[in-house]
């Protein structure tokens, strides 16, 4: 028997934290299970992955760097999925945003470096977007299922930049098939550097001011989905569309706007990286951030109030999971994957796992405490 | 002579390279016919090549690692049927995080378990399937046209190839022409009609997600135990995804699907040849881009011959009988 | 007395907070057609659900024959001798006749034998009651009269004894509801039971031996059909005497200011559902269009509102043309233009169900000021209007942050209308108002209706209870097969002469 709940009734943080706590833990649990399996202690992988990311101020500083790159692929996945669209191209739309943000620093070069950074970004998006466009419009007008497209637009990508590192745009002066690097003066500001401003003496870690960028995304699209006409179109296209139709709001534009912003976030992963770390274009950077992004969209509930402190977790899993593969031999950085998986699953598909239970416990609390 | 060989090995590559994507189109099939949407077939198919190929390696049997896998997949078909059809949970979601945890689990376990960078074992002959030669192959292979045809086309392939292409006239007897079928049919269309007969919609789902895990099991042992004598991370490389668009290509028609996959077959063929291989008037094409021509094939398939109005009726919406 | 084939004793059923069934007793006598009339969600339909095994009471008994039984899925229930024809048919429209008629029934895995003998079962059946049905024809081919029969054929063959159908008539014409109850009829003769749900109190008399009257989730009366009348019946469905027609003054009939002229529309599978229509409607009156569902009212109200394309004619708004076989507006500048529209399907299409009730407050109407500037959402403005119009339509709880799926089917119907009204617009189209709304609902939406008409707006009540049509309207017309196949000024038309035209037989 379903247990019924008065939904009216049930306080907002038990359906928004509690819940979502309760699946989190879930999911950890299982997760241990997974490291268990895999031969270590799940206790002492905790121990290190806390260590790791919060341990020591470089660590923190790692934990946030990955944080920057799960803020811009979450952030991409929750805005097409309030319009109803699985974007899972975000792997690909990063690899495009970011061959975006090299082609225009590198040729725009002679420019005063705000204004490179500035065009950069825009490079980011604009590539991003242009990326998750075509399964957008195949989705709009021919009903093409944009999971398949946007999957099989991560290949295609990955094939497109191979060709383009190996042939076209390689360091002909290097072994590997990555790009020359940019100009030093373009780089990015790391953490590192500030500190250094400020006195501190730290080692390098890869926090630069892409982070404060990510913050703003987050910032953009709350305002953007809650604030503004066109979130609230997005959203009813993605809740009903036939209703949106009734009420003058077009599916097919919506449809498009959505993967389009979508595709752009993804691809501000290329200003972390490019701008950021690496400073040219290396194969595989997108190592699987674009997915990780869905895990932290569904747990964050697509909202970027949780969408932050899920970021937050993937880092702290991503940095401490580093640690992790370096101590425990058997433990690889694809456990962390599977983490992600564990997690997608109770936050996403079994999200009404506990609910009824859950929620029922706290109105009945509630029907106790104020009896009609 | 020369074009003709060529010909019958290019048609032998088609045969094989189109066998995981049969045996995966067909367990999609059973899903979707049913109103379950199995977009994780790519996890499945990977969580096959895995155990079968550990299995096969502990216990000497490819046969015993097939079961394993078998098991192993219907226990995520089992898993996506729990978050999907009795908690009716988002059955995209549910497929993606399969997905995902399966890229995962299966390379972490091989490196915790090998310690090769993702890789299991190499398998022994005796532990993993071989080529078979049909009988007289050899000695029909000198007579013009049938050897050509029946040794270098038909015989001398792996056992799932040959199990492959009887599979399709079953599953289109099973769906057609059984009150099995009927029922899986029924429940994709009309979830009330059938509790309203008096047949369970959630054990249909059930059973119908359970010949899912056995089919697409079949496609992960012949990756891992058949083409290849290991696991190696990835290895499925969105064959799942590509057997989807065949079903969906096919209209949710076993025969029609089959084509879609010989289709896909046979592009993947080609572009192994086509590799290194000048073009006339184009000239040499960049290797990249015809190794991503079976998902440019996927995405103009799909984009250009799919209607919106064939699909299962009910498919992706959980059942909900109580207001 | 005999004892009934069927007997319920306090039967309860909640869901969630709502009761809707409390201590139901009932008893049904063999061979006899036994009548269960009530308002929308009186609870009739949960009621016969439980009797057919899709629901499980949550307390109470069940005797067939006078043997208890515990009917926990609709196989226990055939089994048990139960069919039930639903007021949505519940058929495969992809497969044969046959094939839904067996489904669950098939009798052996590999079809072959039983098969044939089902065939052989099905056509003596059909003969038997005259059911006239071709088993290999595909659901999607057959007229609705027919599907009902496939239905019917379909619990004959399970062996039902007792056969229940949930208003059976609300998608038929009168000539094939007069189709219906012959048949129903000769079932009766060949001993079956039938217990028939309905709130038309015509079918109750001319049908029933017997009559058990619900309201709000309570059985209230059991009745001899001929020792009752409809003026009793009804009185005992609403609780109070009805008032048939509301009071309303003439209509002070102005301009034409919304015309469509040889209108031709097709529905999404390209089939031409409406096929030549013309109508002008003034400022200042309601026109009626009856008939009954299905005969081309939905794709006309979307033509109507810019939300589907037309294939020839055109439709005028102001002298102005807003659609024709090239072009169209949308309906967001038909808002803006003065037309409003109350959509026949809430939940399908005029609502958000999971947006909050103030989002549905500005569905359509959220891009214009004061609700958004500069593509900015006004919230406070929002909320404040929210709050007031809630006020004014009395929307219950009065709470604009509620997830609007958790209001009832009167409140987000009145939610839309207080939308669709607030803009007081020059002509508003409006669908089954008070579909699945309670009384109380009913006759505020009906008041609020008739008010928008003295205030000038020129309105088309699209409807299928005729009572309704003909309690509002001024002039009606009357749609049959995507033809109008009659105008009437209301004052002088009887409900038996629209029934004619709604049959396509005048």
């Amino acid at each position: 028997m379903t247990t019924v709940v008065d939904k009216t009734k049930v306080p907002w943080w038990a359906a928004n934290i509690i819940v979502p706590l309760v699946n989190l833990v879930l999911a950890l649990l299982v997760s241990g299970l997974f490291i268990f399996i895999a031969g270590e202690n799940p206790l002492q992988a905790v121990k290190l992955i806390i260590y790791g990311s919060f341990g020591y101020v470089e660590g923190f500083a790692y934990t946030l760097y990955y944080t920057t790159n799960f803020i811009f692929t979450g952030l991409a996945f929750a805005v097409a999925f309030h319009c109803r669209l699985f974007n899972i191209g975000g792997e690909g739309q990063a690899y495009i945003g970011g061959l975006g943000v090299f082609l225009v620093a590198i040729n725009f070069s002679f420019l005063p470096v705000p204004i490179v950074w500035l065009l950069a970004i825009a490079g980011a998006i604009i590539f991003g977007a242009a990326w998750a466009f075509i399964p957008a419009y195949l989705q709009a007008k021919r009903g093409s299922h944009v999971v398949i497209t946007t999957i099989m637009f991560n290949f295609i990508a990955s094939s497109l930049m191979i060709f383009l590192l190996v042939d076209v745009i390689r360091d002909t002066a290097q072994m590997g098939p990555h790009t020359v690097a940019l100009p030093k003066e373009l780089w990015f500001p790391t953490f590192k550097d500030f500190a250094h401003l400020f006195g501190m003496k730290i080692r390098y870690s890869p926090l630069n001011i892409s982070f404060i960028i990510a913050i703003i995304a987050s910032f953009f699209v709350w305002f953007l989905i809650w604030k503004t006409k066109w979130g609230y179109e997005m959203r009813a296209v993605g809740h009903n569309t036939q209703a949106a139709i009734y009420a003058g709001i077009s599916p097919y534009k919506n449809i498009i706007i959505a993967m389009l912003v979508s595709g752009g976030l993804a691809g501000m992963l290329g200003i972390n990286e490019i701008l950021g770390v690496h400073h040219k274009i290396v194969a595989g950077f997108p190592a699987g951030y674009g997915f990780t992004g869905i895990a932290v969209a569904l747990m964050g509930r697509n909202h970027p109030i949780g969408i932050f402190p899920a970021a937050l977790l993937f880092g702290i899993l991503y940095q401490g999971g580093s640690e992790v593969t370096f101590d425990m031999p058997n433990i690889t950085r694809y456990m962390f994957i599977a983490v992600q998986g564990v997690i997608i699953l109770f936050s996403g598909a079994l999200e009404n796992l506990f609910r009824p239970q859950i929620e029922s416990f706290f109105v009945n609390r509630i029907n106790k405490e104020n009896p009609a | 002579m020369e074009n003709l060989a060529d010909i019958a090995s290019l048609l032998n590559s088609t045969f094989r390279i189109s066998t995981p994507l049969i045996f995966a189109a067909m367990a999609g099939l059973f899903a979707e016919r049913s109103g379950v949407i199995d977009f994780g077939l790519e996890g499945k198919m990977l969580a096959a090549a895995f155990v079968a190929a550990v299995g096969s390696y502990y216990f000497n049997s490819p046969w015993l690692g097939l079961v394993l896998a078998i098991i192993a997949c219907v226990s995520l078909s089992m898993l996506h049927g729990f978050a999907s059809v009795t908690h009716k949970g988002d059955q995209v979601v549910s497929c993606v995080a399969i997905n995902i945890l399966m890229i995962g689990l299966t390379t972490a376990l091989a490196a915790a378990w090998f310690g090769q960078a993702g890789l299991t074992p190499t398998l022994k002959d005796n532990q993993r399937f071989l080529e078979i030669t049909l009988p007289f192959a050899d000695s029909l292979q000198n007579v013009p046209i049938i050897g050509l045809i029946y040794s270098d086309i038909i015989s001398g392939h792996y056992i799932f190839v040959y199990i492959a292409y009887l599979l399709v006239p079953i599953v289109f007897w099973i769906v057609f022409k059984t009150s099995f079928g009927l029922r899986i049919r029924a429940v994709g269309e009309n979830p009330s009609a059938v509790d309203t007969a008096g047949i369970n919609v959630f054990s249909m789902r059930y059973k119908a997600l359970m010949v899912n895990g056995v089919l697409i099991a079949f496609a992960g042992a012949h990756l891992s135990t058949a083409v290849n004598a290991n696991f190696f991370r990835e290895m499925s490389a969105g064959r799942g995804y590509l057997a989807l668009a065949a079903l969906i290509f096919g209209k949710w028609h076993p025969k029609t699907a089959l084509i879609a996959c010989l289709l896909f077959g046979f592009t993947d063929a080609l572009q192994i040849r086509l590799q290194g291989v000048p073009i006339p008037g184009i000239g040499l094409i960049p290797v990249q881009f015809i190794q991503a021509t079976p998902y440019i094939l996927t995405v103009v398939l799909l984009a250009g011959f799919v209607g919106k109005a064939i699909a299962p009726n009910a498919i992706g919406q959980p059942y909900i009988k109580e207001r | 007395m005999v004892s009934p084939i069927l007997e319920l004793k306090d039967i309860n059923k909640s869901f969630g907070h709502v009761h809707a069934n409390k201590n139901i007793n009932l008893q049904i006598s063999k061979g006899t057609i036994h009548g269960i009339i009530g308002e929308n969600g009186a609870g009739k339909s949960t009621l016969m659900s439980i009797v057919f095994g899709l629901y499980q009471a949550d307390s109470g008994t069940i005797n067939i024959n006078g043997k208890s039984v515990k009917l926990k899925s609709p196989r226990d229930s055939i089994e048990s001798g139960i069919g039930m024809v639903h007021q949505h048919f519940m058929l495969v429209e992809n497969f044969s006749v046959l094939e839904n008629i067996i489904l669950g029934f098939e009798g052996e895995l590999v079809f072959g034998k039983n098969l044939e003998k089902a065939k052989k079962d099905l056509i003596n059946l059909c003969e038997t009651y005259k059911l006239n049905i071709d088993l290999d024809s595909t659901i999607s081919d057959l007229s609705v009269g027919f599907r009902q029969r496939v239905e019917i054929l379909k619990s004959l063959y399970r062996g039902a004894e007792i056969l229940i159908l949930d208003e059976p008539t609300g998608v038929l014409t009168p000539q094939e509801v007069d189709e219906l109850f012959k048949i129903l009829r000769s079932l009766k003769e060949e001993g079956k039971t039938i217990v028939l749900i309905t709130h038309k109190l015509n079918e109750i008399m001319d049908l029933t031996s017997e009559v058990s009257v619900m309201r709000q989730g309570e059985m209230v009366g059991h009745k001899k059909t001929d020792s009752t009348n409809k003026e009793d019946l009804a009185e005992m469905m609403v609780g109070r005497s009805v008032l048939l027609r509301i009071n309303k003054s003439s209509a002070k009939q102005g301009e034409v200011v919304f015309s469509v002229k040889d209108l031709v529309v097709k529905d999404d599978l390209d089939v031409t559902r409406i096929k030549n229509v013309s109508f002008d409607i003034h400022e200042g009156e309601i026109l009626g269009l009856a008939g009954v569902t299905g005969n081309g009212q939905t794709e006309l109200l979307e033509a109507l509102s810019g939300i589907r394309k037309i294939e020839s004619g055109e439709i005028k708004l102001f002298n102005e043309i807003i659609s024709n076989q090239n072009n169209f507006l949308d309906p967001r500048i038909l808002k803006e233009k003065g037309l409003a529209h109350v959509p026949e399907d809430r939940q399908r299409m005029g609502l958000v169900t999971d947006f909050k009730a103030y989002e549905n407050l500005i569905f359509g109407y959220h891009h214009q000021e004061p609700f958004s500037k500069s593509s900015i959402l006004k919230e406070k403005e929002i909320l404040s209007f929210s709050k007031k119009v809630m006020d004014e339509y009395d929307v219950r709880p009065n709470s604009p942050n509620l997830i609007t799926s958790n209001f009832s089917g009167g409140n987000q119907q009145k939610i839309i209308l207080s939308r669709e009204l607030n803009e007081n617009p020059k002509v508003l189209l409006v669908g089954q108002p008070t579909r699945g709304v309670d009384i109380g609902a009913i006759e505020f939406i009906h008041q609020r209706l008739i008010d928008m008409r003295n205030k000038g707006a020129a309105i088309l009540l699209v409807s299928v209870e005729l009572d309704e049509v003909l309690s509002l309207s001024d002039r009606i017309v009357v749609m049959f097969d995507g033809n109008i196949v009659g105008e009437k000024i209301n004052k002088n038309v009887t409900d038996r002469e629209l029934g004619l035209l709604m049959a396509g037989v005048a």
